[in-house]
């Protein structure tokens, strides 16, 4: 996509709710003064904001619809269970999966790496196997295998991550051996906002008979993604970034792969029949929903979906590109300002330090100007070690930020350099 | 710039935290200990020498935010000399001064962190010198971080 292609598509958007005053007026929290200035939330990455609409379908839900699924005869339990399964299938068609029954339900990124790393690691993991995860992960695609390795004795090999923030792809392949188990790699990375290759990683992988998990948690707002097309064993994502509620997020698997599993936790949903002699559990996707799931998130964040899908993604990662290129370019004006993640590809994340300016200085003196960063390790340690930084502050894009936004944020990085030089 | 920033950063702290005092190792140190800030991942280590209960010298290194590394460096300033008895009734003024708000005379140029009862997020920031030195002369072997227990 050229710069001309992004401009015009920002000009004329694509959906009625953008225009004047852009996807801002869809976010009820954000019209609110901090401090006395518009405020400015430049931290999605960490979550999104909600917009209107989807606030309105947890009202509703709760308001009309609500009773537990698949157990009442009655009229309400009907409709619960129909919002909740609809709910599946938008995912399911959101992400391009060939079935509803790959899409598990969750409480988040994380708790779908655990899942996998508990269920699918227990079953086909033997001692001194070998897993590959990256050294851009987030703790959550770090810490699971860790804890299964301690548990197996299992032996994890990382992707170094280059200057520039991308992975080295040559190492990577040096990595694979008969011991190779499963590989665990960032979609794109939450600090320096790389958009890895995925689709070439898979395939390296399938090539060694490794299976694939993708940590989607940063892209999955911010780009299509099509995981038959890229052909990944595993998806994983929460809804909280991509505008839905908290608490909700989805494990899609394929069949074959999720058929091999044993149940993660035990409970009432999933299973077929239970005695105490034997127990048969459910078909897919119930053999992983124990207990009541999550229904009214879930059906939250099927409007999140419905709110993307009217925008639609190539818009909204056009938007974001833009964004980014215009932040990139503004913020490299500064003198002292170091940017943390220089890779071509990139979602709307930019971290940067600022001479030797403490991060967490800069986000209070930053807050006091109505502007919302993350400053910290970003929950990314190894990687803070990897650039020989302590910690960082981190900017990152959502649909509803926009130039103005942009121009807040040096506006304020330069009160920060007036306070401290 | 806002009346409560400026209270925070003032000239004192932006000067301490950008040239810290008191910074670096110190061979004759017989208490050591180091401080962490789980939630930033601010680093402090606190080097003692003491003598019969007197504070004769503290160092630190270690890096972190200007409020925490002022606050390390004025606090190696004011204790030197003081006993066992005098820091720990310096803590719990500073305690109450970054929490409350109240003040007490025997601060002295500690007063400038007044300003950090606006910051809640930052108490931790300007308490972790003092509870690693603190752990540090009690010799206490737990390990010393900003994050309480519910």
């Amino acid at each position: 996509m050229t710069n001309e292609n992004v401009t015009e598509m920002i000009r004329q958007p694509s959906f009625e709710q953008g225009g004047e005053g852009g996807y801002k007026r869809d976010f009820p929290i954000l019209q609110q003064k901090i401090h006395g200035k518009s405020f400015v939330f430049l931290d999605s990455a960490a979550s999104s904001q909600k917009p209107q609409c989807v606030i309105d379908a947890l009202v509703h839900y709760y308001q009309q619809d609500h009773a537990n699924v698949h157990r009442g005869v009655y009229e309400l339990s009907e409709r619960a269970t129909k919002a909740y399964e609809n709910a599946r299938i938008k995912i399911q068609r959101f992400i391009r999966a060939a079935h509803a029954h790959e899409i598990i339900f969750v409480r988040g990124t994380t708790e779908a790496i655990n899942l996998v790393a508990q269920s699918y690691g227990h079953a086909q993991f033997a001692k001194n196997d070998e897993i590959i995860l990256s050294e851009m992960e987030h703790h959550s695609n770090i810490v699971p295998w860790q804890m299964l390795a301690e548990d197996l004795g299992l032996v994890l090999r990382v992707i170094p991550v280059l200057a520039t923030g991308e992975l080295d792809l040559t190492a990577y392949e040096k990595l694979f051996s008969s011991r190779t188990k499963i590989v665990a790699i960032s979609h794109a990375s939450n600090v320096l906002g790389t958009i890895n290759p995925i689709q070439e990683m898979i395939k390296t992988a399938h090539a060694h008979a490794v299976p694939v998990l993708v940590d989607g948690a940063q892209a999955l707002p911010h780009m299509p993604v099509d995981v038959r097309d890229l052909d990944c064993d595993f998806y994983t994502f929460s809804s909280h970034k991509a505008y839905g509620p908290t608490g909700i997020g989805v494990l899609y698997g394929k069949t074959a792969l999720l058929e091999k599993m044993p149940p993660y936790q035990g409970g009432g949903s999933m299973i077929e029949h239970v005695s105490f002699a034997k127990t048969t559990y459910a078909k897919l996707p119930y053999k992983f929903e124990a207990g009541t799931p999550n229904i009214a998130d879930a059906v939250a964040f099927a409007a999140a979906i419905d709110y993307l899908e009217k925008i639609g993604m190539q818009h909204v990662f056009a938007h974001e590109q833009a964004l980014l290129n215009y932040a990139t370019a503004k913020l490299t004006t500064i003198p002292g300002l170091r940017i943390i993640g220089t890779a071509k590809n990139k979602v709307g994340v930019i971290s940067f330090v600022l001479d030797n300016i403490h991060p967490h200085d800069i986000g209070t003196i930053l807050d006091h100007q109505g502007v919302a960063v993350r400053a910290g390790h970003h929950c990314a340690q190894p990687l803070m070690d990897r650039f020989n930084i302590p910690a960082c502050v981190r900017a990152s894009f959502g649909i509803y930020n926009s130039q103005e936004d942009v121009d807040a944020l040096i506006a304020a990085l330069l009160e920060v350099k007036r306070l401290f030089v | 710039m806002t009346a409560e920033l400026r209270e925070l950063y003032q000239e004192i702290i932006i000067d301490h935290g950008r040239h810290p005092r008191n910074f670096g190792v110190l061979p004759e140190a017989n208490h050591h200990k180091e401080g962490f800030n789980p939630l930033c991942g601010d680093k402090i280590f606190m080097h003692v020498q003491e003598k019969n209960g007197v504070l004769e010298k503290i160092q630190f290194e270690g890096c972190g935010c200007a409020i925490s590394m002022a606050s390390a460096s004025l606090m190696t300033e004011i204790l030197r000399g003081k006993n066992f008895h005098e820091a720990e009734e310096l803590f719990t003024a500073f305690h109450d001064l970054v929490t409350e708000g109240s003040a007490s005379e025997k601060l002295g140029k500690l007063a400038v962190f007044g300003g950090v009862r606006e910051f809640p997020a930052r108490v931790k920031c300007a308490t972790l010198a003092w509870h690693t030195l603190k752990a540090a002369i009690t010799d206490d072997a737990k390990e010393v971080t900003t994050e309480e227990t519910i």
